[in-house]
């Protein structure tokens, strides 16, 4: 995962509160088996309406989402993510956010910085007044800088040290695999193994599709 | 001070305490897979050189995509059928045992878990799918995670996670008749929100929870991301145990015994004290019905569409005005009013052989509207098989429903169930969201119940509307 320090950017002001994961990338887009590529899939139903604001050529390189209250909700699909990214956003802004999707965020180098509401009214409007504003975010500040404006903004002291050092999760975790060996030794004989395979003998049928 | 059943399974499950803000390391029981959220976790670990560390412990089902017709055709969406290739593949190069579409234990994969004995109480139950809370209802901590976490699970069977808050939700008194867990659920996100929950562990309690069968606690756990809560969990009881016996992967015996004696003890302590505390009265309880586009925006069924300018909320007002727009709605009316064109029963929600029972004993002798169509979709081929043997598909096909084959179907548009622009449904599932059921389809969330009625009236109903006997024009003909 690439570092994140600071970044400087476009800021997209998005009047909306409870975006769900369905709006930012609709099912339909899930069919794929890539990690990119999603960027067309972006908010694919309000990408049709003229008066959407990425839609608007001052806002169309956009890289800084300054979203309503319950950013993400929703589905788990981190594909939500993927798509925000693919599209050229690096940083998220919003008062609220739903807990899988500011966690598949973290995990993908996408920054959600929690901003009180009010500060996300002072940030709409500066950059409805003067679209193509840029923003400056610093992860390392926990500021984000529009023009005279700065914001302060929250966001986990774990994933903030994580975004800022591009550490990867599971490299982190298998650095004390030997602790998870200890506990697998400590596990109940009862808990449950998917193999070998046990199914309900009261029904038997054979297979609508052969197998392959 | 006690614990609360959340914390107490969180303590059973640490493998390593994080120090210094860093994340405590959970240990996972059980990994459900589908074709949806797992490629590029498999291709994450191609990738990096990793094995699936317990594939004894992992278990992968195909439904988002699946059609639910034609089930011995190949898949004719293209991307779809690549979807479910990869997962099919994925499965073989790294040993996992999947459950393919025409197979006996195939279905949604939060209906398959249980059924198969693999979710019981005191577990770490996780899938790349936000309605993974449904297991919760076992008395196990179980939640949606995304891709990268899947990833993370698949290499290491544990995840780096801060303590979740928690939350009471007691629901207290007796559940009227024609009242369902569906609606206690649907009521508890209208009056908590769709970001209620957000950061929190939801535990139901009191007597109306009680007194729910296994797969109406289910409906309940289902739905606690749509109140923005990780997961969602009841204590286990005697209903609970006697759920599990017996399946397939229950443990038996000796083992069986000692599982029962820690199941005991996992309840929230007298002293224990919650971060929050929310309390419903079920008696009060109507059937609720969603008129917008998020699973908060609810109200009884006998309520009228509201108005957005006697909203105070500068932000519900402006949320509600667009729902109302997109929903093609106008303010005042009833919802009893709204006609139906599609009634869609099924989902992770309410597509278990309860729901489908109770759905059929509703329209059983009546007839269809003819302006509506009806879907049933069980939530596995499990349960398809034995409404089959209970003559449930005769009672839907003969009032004149489409008897499907399993899968996750029109509750998301993902598959070739879906609504058209404009056309509106009454369905059983979770979400209400813009163009969930399709682009441009107007989702109203109901119980199995409703959904029944209305297939019957053709306008959002009840059961207890088919008790005037002029809306029961044409029963038995």
């Amino acid at each position: 995962m690439e570092k994140f320090t600071t970044h400087t950017g476009i800021g997209v002001p998005l009047r909306r509160s409870n975006v769900d994961t369905d709006q930012i990338i609709p099912a339909v887009y899930l069919k794929r088996v890539t990690r990119t590529g999603f960027e067309d899939a972006l908010f694919a139903a309000w990408r049709g309406d003229e008066s959407f604001v990425l839609n608007q050529d001052e806002y169309k390189a956009g890289s800084v989402l300054v979203a309503g209250p319950d950013f993400g909700t929703g589905s788990s699909r981190e594909h939500a993510v993927w798509a925000l990214k693919d599209y050229g956003f690096k940083v998220v802004l919003a008062s609220r956010f739903a807990d899988i999707f500011r966690g598949n965020s973290g995990k993908q180098g996408l920054v959600t910085g929690i901003v009180s509401q009010e500060n996300i009214e002072l940030l709409w409007k500066l950059l409805e007044t003067e679209p193509g504003k840029q923003i400056t975010v610093s992860l390392e500040d926990r500021t984000a800088t529009c023009g005279e404006l700065t914001v302060p903004f929250e966001i986990d002291d774990y994933v903030r040290w994580r975004l800022m050092e591009g550490l990867d999760d599971i490299g982190l975790t298998l650095q004390n695999e030997g602790d998870i060996t200890a506990f697998e030794g400590t596990r109940d004989a009862w808990r449950p193994k998917t193999l070998p395979a046990k199914t309900d003998e009261k029904f038997v049928v054979e297979a609508a599709r052969p197998a392959q | 001070m006690g614990t609360t059943l959340a914390e107490k399974l969180w303590a059973d499950h640490l493998v390593r305490k994080g120090e210094d803000g860093a994340p405590d390391l959970i240990y996972i029981d059980l990994h459900m897979c589908h074709e949806v959220t797992s490629p590029q976790a498999f291709e994450g670990l191609r990738l990096a050189g990793r094995q699936v560390r317990r594939p004894d412990l992992t278990i992968a089902t195909e439904d988002h995509n699946t059609p639910t017709l034609d089930i011995d055709k190949p898949i004719a969406d293209l991307t779809s059928r690549t979807q479910v290739d990869t997962l099919r593949n994925n499965a073989k190069e790294f040993g996992i045992r999947i459950h393919s579409l025409g197979d006996a234990d195939q279905g949604i994969v939060h209906v398959v878990g249980p059924q198969l004995g693999l979710t019981m109480p005191g577990m770490t139950v996780v899938c790349g799918d936000s309605h993974t809370s449904t297991h919760g209802a076992f008395g196990s901590l179980a939640f949606g995670i995304g891709t990268s976490e899947v990833e993370h699970v698949l290499a290491t069977q544990t995840l780096p996670l801060k303590p979740f808050k928690t939350m009471a939700i007691n629901v207290e008194g007796e559940l009227p008749e024609g009242s369902t867990a569906k609606d206690i659920i649907l009521a508890i996100i209208a009056k908590i929100g769709t970001g209620g929950g957000q950061g929190y562990v939801l535990e139901y309690r009191g007597e109306a929870i009680r007194k729910l069968s296994m797969e109406a606690r289910m409906t309940i756990c289902n739905m606690s991301i749509e109140a923005g809560a990780r997961a969602g969990m009841i204590a286990p009881d005697e209903t609970t145990f006697e759920y599990v016996k017996g399946r397939p992967h229950a443990p038996e015996g000796a083992e069986w015994d000692a599982a029962v004696d820690y199941w005991r003890t996992l309840t929230t302590d007298d002293d224990a004290v919650f971060d929050t505390e929310v309390t419903l009265n079920a008696a009060d309880l109507e059937p609720f019905v969603t008129w917008g586009t998020n699973p908060g925006q609810g109200l009884p069924l006998s309520a009228t569409v509201p108005n957005p300018a006697e909203i105070a909320d500068a932000d519900e007002r402006e949320a509600a005005a667009n729902a109302i727009k997109y929903m093609g709605l106008t303010p005042g009316q009833p919802l009893r009013d709204l006609a139906i064109d599609t009634v869609f029963l099924g989902s992770c929600t309410n597509g278990r052989i309860e729901d489908l029972r109770a759905a059929a004993e509703i329209i059983q002798g009546r007839t269809k509207a003819p302006n509506t169509r009806m879907l049933v979709v069980p939530g596995s081929a499990r349960v398809r098989l034995q409404a089959e043997q209970e003559g449930l598909d005769k009672v839907f096909i003969e009032f004149g429903a489409e008897w499907r084959n399993a899968g996750c179907s029109m509750c998301l548009g993902m598959n070739p169930d879906q609504l058209k622009p404009e056309e509106r449904s009454a369905s059983t599932s979770n979400r209400n969201f813009e163009g969930r059921q399709g682009k441009g389809g107007r989702t109203h969330l109901v119980s199995p119940l409703v959904a029944a009625a209305t297939a019957v009236r053709g306008t959002l109903s009840s059961p207890a509307d088919l008790a005037d006997a002029d809306v029961l024009v044409g029963a038995g003909a």
